[in-house]
Parts: structure tokens; sequence; C-alpha cells
């Protein structure tokens, strides 16, 4: 007969021996010595779990996982010139990723054209400058959009770079419903974390439901939002804040698309997630766990969805940028793989590696390679792809599952509260909660309490530098000359003529994305459509709470 | 009292378009717990209005956070925007992304310190310590 978890706690555990007094995931949550079929009290396999691809989904979204299906390589590329990237993208295809994401610099990320003065600096330095459409057609040279997905990681510019992509295919004589693909275009987490904006959270979201509206209707294939926990978790939230906050954006996005009066199963199952995996390794699995069954539950009861494809939480993942290290930079190699092996044990749909170079640079070509070929060695080599959730039933897993869920809970419960998702970040409430708990973390590692291997402990004296990606000077300058040039070579008058009907539609509250299409088909560029938000809507201003 | 009593005045500013900011609000945190008085700028600043707040702050010191990559385009613009309004002696100093080959040219340009990721708070507190002094008033 086995002895009871307390008892057994008591008689025959050292906890006098612990190298630590107190164990703690790295969301500072306690672990306990040992998880058993007691802390799974009340539990029952078919509510709580159910078999892979059935309600509530907390196995997996499909009921063979990988064995049908290996998730999507795709590597988040951009820098430079559209050429520049477009070189990469072939590069990377040609190496077996099975999908495009891409990466835009600074100033198109917030509307402003390489040729405008905040742009200095700044122009294909983070990412590959767009500023018209010439530049999207030079992006996307030779891929074949009706056969590859991509994905674009852009915010408050989402509308114009969307209609820029779907001009293109248009040019090529693909129709918008053979387009798939991913735009992230999640305003909410923009204030929270990302802070890319232009304006204020309500006319952000309603540029946002816009964009689904329109989607559902002419290009049901594609994502128009890919709900983002990436970048709370980067800017220092823990892995339940990430989940609750991450959760909370996106009934923001159901209710003012309800609120449009769309019916939730026109558009649900076309939104898409997209989570940070970190460090800790059984939290990470255990967080991706929770947020299907938590968005599951809330779509069919909250919302009353009745398409399962509207319940599905399908999501991409990134490998923790946060975690890596300048120092002793090859460990961070390690670090990717463990966090990506995380990834397709959570369940992921799609994966991105980290570049071990990445707090250095934007990644060479080499570092982007071992990155790919992480995700290919799980995938071919380790067998784990083989199995369909293979953690469930683990009584740690679950049992952590379950604890998260509860505090996500909790979470979304206060911003219900509050009045809702767009009120709590006017009040700050999500941007101060994770503020704390990144302040928190570093001063654990400040006192040694968490460890970055090579940061805290076991540094190096001596570290020979490694060859990093440098963007030339010239970028900028190129870049800049192009865009002056398009400008003076465009019709004036169907510019002028195409920019009257967005400032129309922008203050008639009809939808933006055929006058934004429209528009970018005469060559207006980011910078004069966002010029129009920023005179409509206004211009959001950070309130810098410390 | 004399100006080498009162607390060091920093300004944590946040220069450029991107929105990594967590690194500047510990920073900012960090100082006030140390006994400093921290001003925080919030993101998306120009180089005119972080040299206007120090003006109008009357700080000791600048730290600048940058992740962007357009570090050699922003800290001497910083630097020179500072020297326009006559506060050359207003210590700037910054952290991010900074590659090591970089370093000799911003300490040239005026760059007076320079913390990259995996420095702890502790260091750039003791550091501003040593390295800013109470600028007459």
């Amino acid at each position: 007969m086995t002895t009871p978890k307390a008892e057994w706690m008591k008689q025959r555990y050292p906890k006098a021996a612990d190298r630590r007094e107190r164990f703690a995931t790295l969301s500072d949550a306690d672990v306990e010595p040992l998880y058993a079929a007691e802390d799974l009290d009340d539990w029952r396999y078919a509510d709580k779990l159910g078999h892979p691809g059935e309600f509530p989904y907390t196995r997996g979204v499909h009921a063979s996982m990988y064995r049908g299906k290996l998730w999507t390589m795709r590597q988040f590329a951009g820098f430079g010139t559209a050429e520049d990237t477009n070189e990469r993208f072939k590069f990377l295809l040609a190496q077996g990723q099975t999908g495009l994401s891409t990466a835009f610099d600074m100033p198109t990320l917030m509307g402003y054209d390489a040729d405008h003065p905040r742009a200095l600096g700044e122009v294909g330095r983070e990412g590959v400058a767009v500023s018209s459409l010439a530049d999207m057609e030079a992006l996307f040279a030779d891929v074949p959009l009706d056969r590859v997905t991509t994905s674009m990681t852009v915010n408050c510019t989402a509308s114009v770079l969307l209609a820029m992509y779907f001009a293109v295919a248009e040019r090529r004589g693909i129709s918008f419903d053979q387009l798939g693909g991913t735009i992230q275009n999640d305003m909410l987490k923009e204030f929270i974390a990302q802070k890319e904006w232009i304006s204020p959270p309500e006319p952000s979201v309603r540029v946002v439901v816009d964009m689904i509206e329109f989607c559902a209707r002419e290009a049901p294939r594609w994502h128009p939002v890919s709900i983002s926990g990436y970048h709370i978790r980067e800017a220092g939230s823990t892995a339940a804040q990430e989940l609750a906050f991450t959760l909370a954006d996106g009934i923001g996005y159901v209710e003012a698309a309800v609120a449009r009066g769309l019916d939730v199963d026109s558009f649900a199952p076309r939104l898409s997630f997209f989570f940070n995996v970190h460090n800790d390794f059984f939290e990470e699995i255990a967080k991706l766990r929770a947020a299907r069954r938590i968005w599951a539950t809330t779509m069919r009861e909250r919302f009353g969805a009745r398409q399962p494809k509207s319940m599905m939480l399908r999501t991409h993942c990134q490998t923790a940028g946060c975690s890596l290290t300048a120092q002793q930079p090859v460990n961070n190699v390690v670090r990717v793989a463990i966090q990506a092996l995380a990834g397709v044990l959570g369940g992921t749909q799609s994966l991105h590696t980290n570049s071990m170079d990445e707090t250095l640079a934007l990644p060479s070509e080499e570092s982007v390679l071992v990155a790919l070929r992480t995700q290919q060695i799980i995938a071919e080599e380790t067998g784990v792809a083989n199995f369909v959730d293979p953690l469930g039933g683990s009584y740690a897993v679950e049992a952590i599952t379950d604890r998260i869920e509860a505090e996500a809970l909790d979470y979304i419960r206060r911003i219900d509260d509050m009045g809702g998702i767009v009120r709590a970040i006017e009040l700050g409430f999500p941007q101060k909660e994770i503020a704390e708990a990144s302040y928190r973390f570093q001063q654990q590692l400040d006192r040694g309490q968490q460890v970055m291997v090579g940061v805290n402990k076991y540094q190096l004296e001596d570290e020979p530098p490694i060859e990093v990606l440098r963007i030339g000077a010239d970028v900028e300058r190129k870049q800049a000359d192009r865009v002056r040039a398009r400008k003076a070579a465009r019709d004036a008058a169907a510019v002028r003529q195409a920019l009257a009907e967005v400032r129309r539609a922008a203050a008639e509250e009809t939808n933006l994305m055929p006058p934004i299409l429209a528009a970018v088909k005469v060559e207006c560029t980011v910078g004069e459509i966002s010029d129009i938000f920023r005179e409509t809507f206004g211009v959001y201003r950070d309130p810098a709470w410390i | 009292m004399s100006h080498d009593d009162r607390p060091l005045r920093i300004l944590v500013a946040k220069p450029g378009l991107d929105g990594h900011d967590r690194g500047a609000k510990i920073i900012a945190r960090a100082f006030r717990d140390a006994g400093f008085e921290v001003i925080y700028t919030g993101l998306h600043q120009t180089p005119e209005m972080i040299a206007e707040a120090a003006a109008q702050e009357d700080v000791d010191a600048i730290g600048l956070s940058i992740l962007s990559g357009a570090h050699m385009t922003l800290f001497p613009a910083v630097i020179e925007e500072l020297r326009k309004r006559d506060l050359a002696d207003v210590t700037v100093f910054g952290g991010g992304i900074v590659p090591a080959e970089d370093m000799p040219e911003l300490e040239k340009l005026g760059v007076r310190g320079i913390f990259t990721p995996g420095a702890s708070t502790d260091t750039i507190v003791q550091w501003v310590r040593e390295h800013v002094a109470a600028r007459a008033a």
C-alpha cells in the first residue's frame, strides 16, 4: 500500500538535505518535491484533457499531431533592403524551411517612410524597410505566394502592409482566397508590452476588427490577427501573466468583433496565437496546454461558439530571446534547443528558433542555419514527434497546468471586473504587473537566486568576439532615395484621391481595408497612410510608468 | 546645502522608434531604489526631446537605452543636442545591444560608459556613484 503524499513527505522526504531552501519555477512559483495522484483531486480526464483533437484540446488541436504533419518551421527574418531579405527568404526555403516570417524595420512598424527624419539611423536595422508597393514586390520576388504561407510581424501599420501583400498577389494573378498566412496585428499587446503604436487603444482595435471582418469575407485562409504573448513575456512577465494577458486580449478582440455584428463562428477559426517558450521546461509545456483549455472553454461558454475550429487555440511559438546571453553565445544553441523541445511537447503548430547571436545583432546566415537545423533535429532525430502529447497524464505536468490555468483565470476575472482589457490597459494594470515581475526577476538574478550561465555563474574572463551581421550604412540612403524617387514618379492626382478615400473611411468608420488596398496600388506609402491615422485618431503617448 | 549633498538627478531616456523598454524601466527603478532622483522619458523620444528634458529637469546624467542598432546615430545626436544647449557637462552613458567594436568610437564621441546585456543593476548603480557628480547649480 502506498503512503499518502503528506505522510510520505513527513516520513521519507529528506527535506534537510535539499540543495536549497525553496524550489521555484522561472516565474517564481513554488515547485513541490513530488506530484502524485492526490494533486489531481476531482480531476476527470474527459473534462480536463479529452483525447487529442477533442474538446477542450488540452492534449492538442489535432488528433494525430506531428504524425500527420510536422509543425511549420518558420524563421523570422528581415534586414536591410527588400532585396537583402528576399535573398535570406530564398536561402531559408532552400534549407527546408516550410513557411516565411517577415521582420520589418522600426520605421515601417511605426508608420514612417525611410526618408522621414524620425527614421534616421533605423532604416533596415531591426528588420526590412518597406515603404511602398515596390518594396513589397521586391521582398517577395520569386516567392510562390499561393504555395508558401507567410507571416508578417507588424501591428499599427498592419492594415497597410497586408494591403500591400494582397496587392502583390493580385498583380501575379493570385486571388485573395488562395493566400495563406498570418499578420500579427495584435494592437492590445502593443500597449501592454511591445509598444509600437500610433493611435490610442480604441481606434486601434477598430482597425483590427476592420481587418478581421475584411479577411473573413475576402481572404478566408488568412489569419488576420496573431494574439501574442511573446512580447509580454519578453517584457518580463511570468508565464501565467503571459497566458492571462494574451487570452484577455483575445477576449477583447472577440468582444469587439461580436459587437460589430459578426457571427463568432465566422471569424474565430482564423484567430491564431503566438507564445513564448522560455527556459522553465515543464512550466512552458503546461502553459501551452492550459492556453488551449481556457480558450476552448471561453469560446464555447462565454461566446457561444458552435464550430470546433472556433474553440481550437492554434499557436506559433518562438524561443525566448530574453533568455539568451551575450556572454558565451554558443551556449544559446543549447538554450534554444531545450526551449524548442518544450514548444514541440507543448503542441505548437509553428515554431521559430532564435539564433545564438541575437543578443549582439540580427542573425548571420550561419547562426540562423543552426537554429533551423535544431528544429529539424528535434523533428527527425529525437523521436518526440512520433508521440501525441507524450506528457499528458504526468502528475507534475497536469498539476502545473491546473495551477497556471487557475492563475490566468484569476487575472482574466480581475480584468473583466475592471471593465475589460482596454480599460485595464488604460489603467496600466497589465503594464504595471509586468514591470513588477520583471524587476523582481532582475533582483533575483542580481542576488544569484536565478542563474544565467555565463552571466552570473560560470563566467569566462576572456571571450573571443564572434562574427555578427552588419547592416551597411548605405542601406538607409539607398532606401530613402528609392522612396523619394517612387514618390516623384507616381500619379499625384490618383494618390491624392486615394488618400482622401482612406481619410473618409477613417472618419466615417466604414471598413478601412478597401480604400487602403486601393491606395497602396497607386503607391501611397506606409508613412502617408499612417499620417491619416495620426490626424484622424490622434497619437498615443507612452505613459512611462516605472 | 551644497550641491554635493543633494541626490543625483538622472534622466533615463529611450531614444528611437523601438519599444524595448524592459531594461530602461528596470534601471530607472534600480536608480530610484539607490536613492537617485529619476526621470524616465518614456519611449520613442527624439534626441531633441531628450536634451530638452535634460535641460528642464536639470539632470546630472543621462542614461540612454538603445536596442535598435541605431546607437551610432542616436548617441552622437543626443550629445550634439546637449552641446547646443550648453549641457556638455551632463554625463552621458548607456546600455543595450552595442557590439564591442563600436565602443571605442562611442567613447571618443563622449559616451562615458556602456553596459551590455548581463550587466547587473548593482554594477551600473556603482558606476554612476563613481562617475557622476552633482553639477553645480
